[in-house]
């Protein structure tokens, strides 16, 4: 396969993730606007902050009010991280790799992208939201089921999974990490105003609320929840799973090519550094830490990646 | 303006059906007009869907748009069609001889068929061919010959397309989108299937691979890139062929062979389809700020490690004042008459001939002649007064640069309209693979069909459309 098409594929399916996670933020951060409206431009403001685009809207809206955030991050094309501009990205990605996607996954990923620049061509009132957000999440479900479903288990899907796990651990580690002070086990905090809805809204944008009830019946703590975004290897959001999912991927192409690289022994210690390990142990490193140094190591083995198969020049 | 004395292919005296037509009339008058106009909106959503279509850049913004799509076939008997394939073989092989000569001895000039100048002054001749020989003699692999008809018995080639010619998965998915909508039809009617074309294009460069090649060639097919009209197109051949589609940046020459970077290092390439125009492909060669090429890519084809289909300084072949010469170059090389005429030329460069048509402007077309896609040119009986004068005008700066043909009364097949069947004018461009061992014409075609009523220009930039083309079986 060509470096550039392996390139395609892996940012093909960082884009996707990234439009359901985006769309996932905007609804935990609406349940919160909606439920307390004193907080809500605080909680805006996290949001945008967990994309990475401070700046970015900073330089459009004086304000952190429903209306701009939702627009910013759903619609706004000259912005990079709005679901609208990373649709456009996957779609794009899609159309140079076409030679490598079966019929199915082409079509859902044009499909997707089509619906969607319709849907997003307007801006959406409040009462449609949840709807237009449902819908996001749907499209790119429809793309991951017709790649389970199509694809030969190849170096073409090994490539694809890496972009889902690499975008979603990212994803999960800066939302913990904005949050983190939430999440302090800090004696200061328990029992105070912070209550279970900033935890619950944690679990919330990452889907994790029906696993946490499950896994931890009747009580909600913040220790809990970072153990089970961090470490529970069952949670397909937890940084746990997504970096043995990066490993075991990176190891079938190790196998199909017959050729171990930097990038391999780099995944495993990142896998290493969320098995066996307990949460207190996280919190004695520092969260704020852990999590920081979490997000580089997963951008550092993303530029490896890159070298290792030949991305680019 | 195209009167009422064209060649309908469907009906003779607008009643009684031309033979070809009469199973598909039948069923035709069985269908709701409704519901075929429903499946003609049915089938814009699959191309769409399917992501057929081109951009278009206007306003700094992209566009991406369909070539509308009518639903009623365009029908050939097998016997026009064994009649056409002879006349396009015949045209085909004096091409690929032709080339051959005018890089070497260039006996047609020392013969005095046709002059020197035509050659050595014409920009799309590239010196660097001279005494060359491409692996299997072959210079144009795949000819896409556009032809027109006008009566009965009465096909012109209008250009023999000869450098790299589009259009062909158009052939190929407007009869999936046919096969799709209208299964029961090809239950009743048998029609030559088109779905081979890749593999017989795939087949056909690999007999053209250089003689070094040990194994099953490597083929990759290059393309401009994802911004080109006809990227579709180059993907689509391809995904089918299971070739890599490369551009410029996945290239290097390295070890003397062309070799394109994958994730698992360099891996040299035997046959390249290149999509990419002859002064784009090597910027150390010919322009220096192209950047959809290989730096060296001509070194190593020239030191015969790679074959490039079509070979570099083919479009001399199609260039449209050596066109008017075809009669002549088809004679010269095969020793027999041209079976398929040429449209009467005149060459605007001659004085004689600069006269007649700037009397005759309104009769004529006038085209550039390097031109394409049916930019730059001239519908005389179709132009105001005004454009009249001030294509004159051009005509006198640079009258080497144009030449002229009558009017064709195109023939006409019906689309279907929201009052039913109307006709429209038609051309067909039928797909040849060139090698050593044969060559290979798909029973089919791109019908671009004129969309506007009376309109004679069928050129999916000015507006046109496509037709499934039928050959039917005997």
């Amino acid at each position: 396969m060509l470096g550039s098409t392996a390139g395609g594929l892996l940012w093909m399916f960082r884009y996707l993730e990234r439009s359901e996670n985006t769309a996932r933020l905007i609804e935990a951060g609406l349940r919160i606007a909606l439920s307390r409206s004193a907080d809500a431009s605080t909680e805006w403001k996290s949001v945008v902050a967990t994309v990475g685009a401070l700046d970015e809207y900073n330089e459009r809206h004086p304000n952190f009010d429903s209306a701009s955030v939702v627009d910013f991050l759903l619609r706004d094309a000259s912005h990079s991280h709005s679901v609208a501009s990373v649709i456009e990205s996957a779609r794009s990605n899609a159309r140079l790799v076409r030679t490598q996607l079966t019929r199915e996954v082409w079509e859902a990923t044009n499909q997707c992208w089509m619906s969607l620049s319709e849907l997003l061509a307007l801006p959406t009132s409040p009462n449609d939201l949840p709807r237009v957000l449902g819908q996001v999440r749907q499209e790119s479900a429809y793309v991951r089921g017709a790649l389970h479903g199509t694809m030969m288990r190849n170096d073409a899907y090994d490539f694809c999974r890496l972009g889902t796990f690499l975008e979603r651990a990212d994803n999960t580690a800066r939302i913990l990490d904005v949050k983190y002070y939430v999440l302090l086990p800090s004696a200061m905090h328990v029992g105070s105003g912070l209550d279970n809805v900033q935890w619950e809204n944690i679990l919330r944008s990452v889907s994790a609320q029906r696993g946490y009830r499950w896994r931890n019946p009747g009580r909600i703590n913040p220790k809990d929840v970072a153990e089970f975004l961090i470490l529970d290897p069952r949670l397909p959001r937890s940084l746990a799973f997504c970096f043995a999912k990066i490993s075991a991927n990176l190891g079938y192409l190790a196998a199909e090519y017959d050729e171990r690289l930097a990038s391999h022994a780099m995944a495993e210690r990142l896998e290493a550094s969320v098995t066996n390990r307990s949460i207190e142990s996280v919190f004695d490193l520092g969260l704020h830490e852990f999590l920081q140094q979490s997000i580089s190591c997963t951008q550092t083995l993303a530029n490896q990646i890159e070298l290792d198969y030949r991305f680019s020049v | 303006m195209s009167g009422t004395s064209h060649f309908d292919e469907m009906t003779i005296d607008g009643s009684c059906m031309r033979l070809p037509y009469a199973d598909y009339a039948q069923w035709f008058d069985t269908e709701k007009s409704q519901k075929l106009l429903q499946k003609s909106a049915e089938a814009e959503a699959l191309f769409r869907r399917t992501g057929i279509t081109f951009s278009v850049y206007e306003d700094a913004s992209t566009d991406e748009r369909l070539i509308p799509f009518d639903i009623v076939p365009r029908i050939l008997s097998s016997r026009e069609w064994t009649r056409l394939t002879r006349g396009i073989e015949q045209r085909v092989r004096a091409i690929n001889a032709f080339l051959w000569d005018i890089y070497h001895r260039q006996e047609i000039v020392r013969a005095g068929r046709i002059p020197l100048e035509l050659i050595s002054s014409n920009a799309a001749f590239l010196p660097e061919m001279i005494g060359f020989t491409p692996p299997g003699r072959i210079y144009t692999h795949i000819v896409g010959t556009d032809i027109v008809r006008t009566g009965e018995d009465d096909f012109f080639v209008l250009e023999d397309n000869a450098r790299t010619p589009s259009g062909v998965s158009y052939m190929v998915e407007n009869r999936e989108t046919m096969l799709h909508m209208f299964p029961e039809l090809f239950a009743q009617i048998r029609v030559a299937p088109v779905s081979t074309y890749p593999t017989h294009l795939r087949q056909s460069l690999a007999e053209c691979a250089p003689l070094s090649t040990e194994g099953p060639p490597v083929i990759a097919v290059l393309t401009p890139g994802v911004l080109n009209a006809a990227y579709y197109e180059h993907s689509f051949l391809a995904d089918q062929m299971g070739a890599e589609l490369v551009e410029g940046r996945d290239l290097s020459v390295v070890d003397g062979r062309v070799a394109m970077r994958t994730s698992q290092g360099f891996q040299p390439i035997d046959v390249l389809y290149r999509r990419v125009d002859d002064a784009f492909i090597d910027p150390l060669n010919f322009r220096a700020d192209s950047v959809l090429g290989v730096p060296g890519l001509l070194d190593v084809y020239r030191a015969g490690n790679i074959t490039l289909a079509n070979a570099p300084g083919t479009g001399i072949a199609d260039d449209k004042a050596v066109y008017s010469y075809m009669p002549e170059i088809v004679e010269f090389y095969t020793g027999e008459r041209p079976i398929l005429q040429n449209v009467p030329t005149w060459r605007c460069a001659e004085a004689d001939s600069l006269a007649y048509v700037l009397e005759h402007l309104e009769e004529l077309v006038v085209k550039e002649v390097h031109g394409s896609g049916g930019y730059g040119m001239l519908v005389g009986p179709a132009a105001s007064r005004k454009e009249l004068k001030r294509f004159a005008t051009k005509l006198k700066e640079r009258p080497d640069n144009y030449i002229a043909q009558p009017t064709l009364a195109l023939s006409s097949v019906p689309i279907l309209t929201e009052h039913g069947l109307a006709p429209r004018h038609v051309d067909l461009r039928p797909f040849s693979l060139v090698s050593p061992h044969r060559i290979h014409i798909t029973p089919g075609g791109l019908t671009r069909v004129a969309l506007e009523e009376g309109s004679l220009v069928v050129n999916s930039s000015q507006g046109g459309g496509t037709k499934d083309t039928w050959i039917l079986e005997d």
